[in-house]
């Protein structure tokens, strides 16, 4: 029986996802036996020009990790689009922009203005405003470097995308139970994302009861007691809006969910659901309180709703016409 | 022909009970007020998701209104204090992403109160007019260079010496 | 001129391509390391919860993010104004020593090593840990897969996770362990360090006996004189987790030893314009290009430098290979960059005896795992060694907590000027009269591996502090005006 053909790729990422792979441990050599990994730059030596001289939709299986930052990276997502019969966005990074989305708090020209003013002593004067230019002279030729989009975007938000395997990064035996599943043919219908459908409460040992939250805890506030509910305490958790699949890890070390696994099924905003959840928890009908709560409790809220999953959020970004410096925002006045 | 001056898209989620009655109430009263309010009538505030202000604001709208009942008076009793409370969560992140705060308002309205409620429509409807159009989804507009970089990128490879 | 693009650079954490332009005799006018990626931490954590760096900062890098982990909590204990009590000191130390034994061996078997253990030039194809397990058999294969799986399970145990934990705390960490957690870790720790003894005699049989090998070792390729820079105990011996910054010169005399805490005083960093990753050099040397020599600040942070800027290793065993390396390759220091994979391999027998002296401790399975902080939070520096490089992480807050600003050196951006002139030197060596095949070209390649480089690590910070440079040419080519600009 002929071999599968496998890719594994990665843009703007850290790397995790492929240690995440190489955690299936002896299983790496099930993967061999049924695949050729013809592409994976963190393990083997294929290139991309190997890649674009492949027959389009050669390549059975790409596991493709990471956000869409620079024009590279959305050219290697057309590309391994072009070339695979099933793209999978695996992990956090390609599913919803993960931890790097909170760079669409900012934008390319905001940051260059800052740095601008500021100036700084190491480098040499820096007079002039040009535009950003993607290549560069050399003695020797040009020099190309991709540009960077003020906005990170996800895998879907660039090419089709036909899975989705959450987590940051997905745990092993859920990687494993997905390319088992890949083998044997026994898929959910596209679009859909591999996992469970229920949220990490379900999955966490700690003693749940009614929640009346007076204040939230930063969590060098409090030890929490090591058996009863984390949110119950007063510490933020996300588990109560994320998806389970992970064995609810954090918790049981004493730390607070922070949301890694994305949204449960059917929800379109992670932010919005989680926000929705810890309103709910608020013990008091006053609205000074209410406001008190929420404010000296949650000082970054979009940190804390979506640490992961802004790039993905219906709103996707921080807006542009407000300047975010040092945490804060200015609204600048609405041109005519 | 285009009208030149901006008309602000509002949405506007009122509930059942109170709110929607106060805006027909307005109407068959003749009370004037600015036609910019798309009202989407819910059974009680507490059944809008922060979702639907967000969807609602990324898909065109310049600004958003909740109505539901008093405090205390909520036809399902305690649900518009879970509205209120959701509010105040989702416009504390609202701010924080830039969005300016008199965009979206939470009101209470009996079905008595048709006044009052146009009252609040006018002014979200002015103070929206005054900020000028949200079109938040161009924030996320591709990059102008976008094509021109792709491009370069295919030739950079096509470029280079092929070794084996 | 003809261009030759690897691309992408394989066999390593992160992004980069390099370009190799040949004149036309076919020699190398110049070879150029561009690492195209930039995600922007550095600006995207201003405005975050500071206990929230733990977390954020490890998705700098997922091969270490227990480096950035660690580095960010000392940060938050500086941040605090809090000292943890001597438990929590213990674990952290025994969790990062675990980590670093783990991630060397990842490093060895499956990204830099394959190129010594099945061959530089063998087939593309073979170039790999499969290409590892096939060469040595599964008895062996068994092993590295082993010792990865325990790190890692272990790391779960204590940390939350197995890849980005969730447990550092200022003050302290999440949880302890018990006395049965306590025993599996020593047991994994007296196997490690049977594993690590097995990879110095792999080493050895593959490597050093290979005569071939140890002439690429000791030979002109690859190979810079430049200062290494480590951290080390008060008895100068390597600490992967507390101490000082030593930093020795190309000749092995101390040039300062310094607390993290006043890095800027010693370290500054330049910007050339045809790549994203800044160049850190010693500030009281200058920067004098990408030169070697006791006049040239570039320098570099890898298990070699550890082992140059230290005057041992604090463990017997370690300690007695750390010898038996530099009587075999001729004294201190060592600048033969291919003895990097040594150096590592010996840094792991460190760790893992680290790792059992600590999991020994009578302290270890303590209660006071934790302390809370009483003080407002200001600012504070966190620095430890990150596998590939002296990790530094400085915040600023506000009396909330709040992120206003972020400093990061992190591990390879160190090693940015060596990687660059070693990948030069090797292509200008390497590939001669038009010569050039996929084996030499992976052997220019081999040039940055031994680094171990993480340019993910490496390109944390924002375009914003990113640099153009415009060529502006009169009609004859000539160079009229030369503008270097900051983009974002």
């Amino acid at each position: 029986m002929s071999k599968g053909k496998l890719a594994l790729y990665w843009a703007a990422s850290c790397g995790g996802c492929e240690i995440a792979v190489l955690g299936i441990d002896t299983h790496i050599l099930d993967v061999a036996a049924a695949f050729d990994i013809v592409f994976w730059p963190c393990a083997t030596d294929g290139k991309v020009r190997d890649v674009e001289k492949m027959p389009d939709g050669s390549i059975d299986l790409c596991l493709f990790n990471g956000g869409i930052r620079t024009s590279e990276q959305e050219y290697m997502a057309q590309l391994m689009r072009r070339k695979s019969k099933v793209l999978v966005a695996f992990g956090s990074c390609a599913h919803e922009g993960c931890i790097p989305g909170l760079a669409n708090l900012y934008n390319r020209k905001v940051i260059f203005d800052t740095v601008y003013k500021e100036g700084s002593s190491t480098f040499p004067e820096n007079p002039k405003d040009f535009r950003p230019q993607p290549s560069t002279d050399v003695p020797e030729g040009k020099l190309s470097l991709p540009i960077f989009y003020d906005t990170l975007k996800t895998l879907d938000q660039t090419v089709e995308v036909d899975y989705y395997l959450p987590g940051c990064p997905p745990e092993a035996k859920n990687i494993w139970a997905a390319l088992v599943a890949v083998l044997e043919g026994k898929l959910p219908p596209k679009g859909s994302v591999i996992g469970v459908n229920t949220t990490v409460c379900d999955e966490c040992p700690r003693k749940r009861n009614e929640k009346k939250i007076k204040k939230f805890h930063r969590t060098w506030e409090i030890i929490p007691d090591e058996e009863t509910c984390l949110l119950e305490q007063g510490l933020i958790c996300c588990g109560v809006a994320t998806r389970a699949g992970c064995g609810a890890l954090c918790p049981q070390v004493n730390s607070p969910c922070i949301g890694c696994h994305g949204p449960n099924e059917g929800v379109d905003d992670y932010g919005a659901r989680l926000m929705s959840a810890l309103a709910s928890v608020i013990d008091s009908q006053d609205p000074a309180e209410i406001q008190r709560i929420i404010e000296e409790g949650i000082p970054d809220p979009v940190g804390t709703f979506y640490r992961f999953s802004l790039a993905a959020s219906q709103l996707r970004r921080g807006s542009k016409r407000a300047v975010n410096g040092a945490g804060t925002v200015k609204h600048v006045a609405q041109e005519a | 022909m285009e009208n030149d001056k901006f008309e602000p898209r509002i949405v506007g989620f009122l509930c059942n009970w109170c709110s929607y009655r106060a805006a027909d109430l307005a109407g068959s009263a003749r009370i004037k007020y600015p036609p910019n309010v798309r009202v989407i009538r819910v059974m009680c505030s507490g059944r809008v998701d922060p979702g639907f202000v967000l969807k609602a604001l990324a898909r065109g709208a310049d600004g958003v209104m909740v109505a539901g009942c008093h405090p205390g008076e909520c036809h399902y009793i305690e649900q518009n204090y879970k509205a209120m409370r959701r509010f105040y969560m989702l416009k504390h992140t609202l701010v924080a992403m830039g969005l300016e705060p008199e965009r979206i308002e939470l009101v209470w309205a009996s079905a008595a109160e048709g006044q009052q409620l146009a009252e609040a429509v006018d002014r979200l409807t002015n103070n929206v007019r005054r900020l000028g159009p949200l079109r938040w989804a161009d924030n996320w507009a591709d990059d102008p260079q976008r094509e021109e970089a792709l491009r370069h990128i295919v030739h950079e490879h096509e470029e280079a010496l092929e070794v084996s | 001129m003809k261009r030759i693009s690897i691309d992408p650079i394989t066999r390593l954490e992160g992004h980069g391509k390099i370009d190799i332009f040949l004149n036309e005799q076919g020699d190398v006018a110049n070879a150029y390391l561009q690492i195209p990626e930039l995600r922007g931490f550095e600006q995207f954590c201003v405005g975050r919860p500071v206990e929230d760096m733990p977390n954020l900062t490890a998705r700098i890098c997922g091969v270490c993010p227990e480096a950035h982990h660690m580095a960010a909590t000392k940060a938050l204990d500086a941040v605090f104004h809090v000292d943890p009590p001597p438990t929590a000191k213990k674990l952290r130390e025994l969790f990062y020593s675990i980590f670093f034994a783990t991630d060397h061996t990842t490093h060895f078997y499956a990204l830099g090593g394959p190129d010594f253990v099945v061959g530089p030039t063998a087939p593309k194809a073979q170039r790999n840990i499969l290409g590892v397990i096939a060469k040595v058999g599964m008895d062996v294969a068994g092993k590295v897969l082993k010792m990865r799986r325990d790190g890692h399970e272990l790391i779960k145990m204590m940390g939350g996770r197995p890849v980005h934990p969730n447990w550092g705390l200022p003050g302290g960490v999440s949880r302890g362990i018990n006395q049965e957690q306590r025993k599996t870790i020593e047991q994994l720790g007296r196997d490690a360090i049977e594993f690590a003894k097995f990879s110095l005699k792999l080493f050895d049989d593959l490597v050093l006996k290979n005569t071939e090998y140890v002439k690429l070792i000791t030979g002109d390729v690859y190979v810079h004189r430049t200062y290494n820079m480590g951290m080390v105990d008060a008895n100068n011996c390597t600490n992967f987790y507390d101490g000082k910054i030593r930093v020795t010169s190309p000749s092995g005399k101390e040039h300062a030893k310094y607390d993290p805490a006043d890095y800027r005083q010693y370290v500054a960093e330049r910007v050339e314009p045809w790549t994203y990753l800044k160049f850190p050099y010693l500030k009281q040397v200058g920067w004098k290009g990408f030169v070697d020599g006791e006049d040239s600040g570039v320098y570099k942070a890898t298990p070699l430098s550890r082992c140059n800027a230290a005057d041992g290793m604090a463990t017997p065993l370690a300690n007695a290979e750390y010898k038996r390396m530099y009587e075999t390759l001729g004294g201190k220091p060592i600048h033969h960059t291919l003895a990097t994979h040594w150096a590592r391999l010996i840094e792991i027998l460190y760790a893992a005896e680290r790792w059992v002296e600590l999991a020994t401790d009578p302290e270890i399975t303590g209660k006071d795992y934790r302390g809370l902080p009483t003080q407002t939070p200001t600012e504070g520096v966190g620095c430890v060694e990150a596998p590939r490089g002296t990790l530094t992480h400085h915040y600023w807050t506000d009396s909330r907590g709040i992120v206003t600003k972020v400093n990061l050196i992190v591990g390879t951006t160190n090693n940015n000027a060596p990687i660059s002139m070693s990948v030069k030197r090797a292509a200008e060596k390497l590939i001669r009269g038009g010569k050039v095949s996929e084996g030499l070209l992976n052997m220019v390649e081999m040039a940055f591996r031994a680094y171990d480089p993480c340019f993910g690590c490496a390109t944390h910070s924002l375009p914003g502090q990113m640099p153009l440079e415009v060529n502006i040419r009169g009609p004859q080519g000539q160079l009229l005006e030369r503008l270097t600009q900051y983009v974002g």
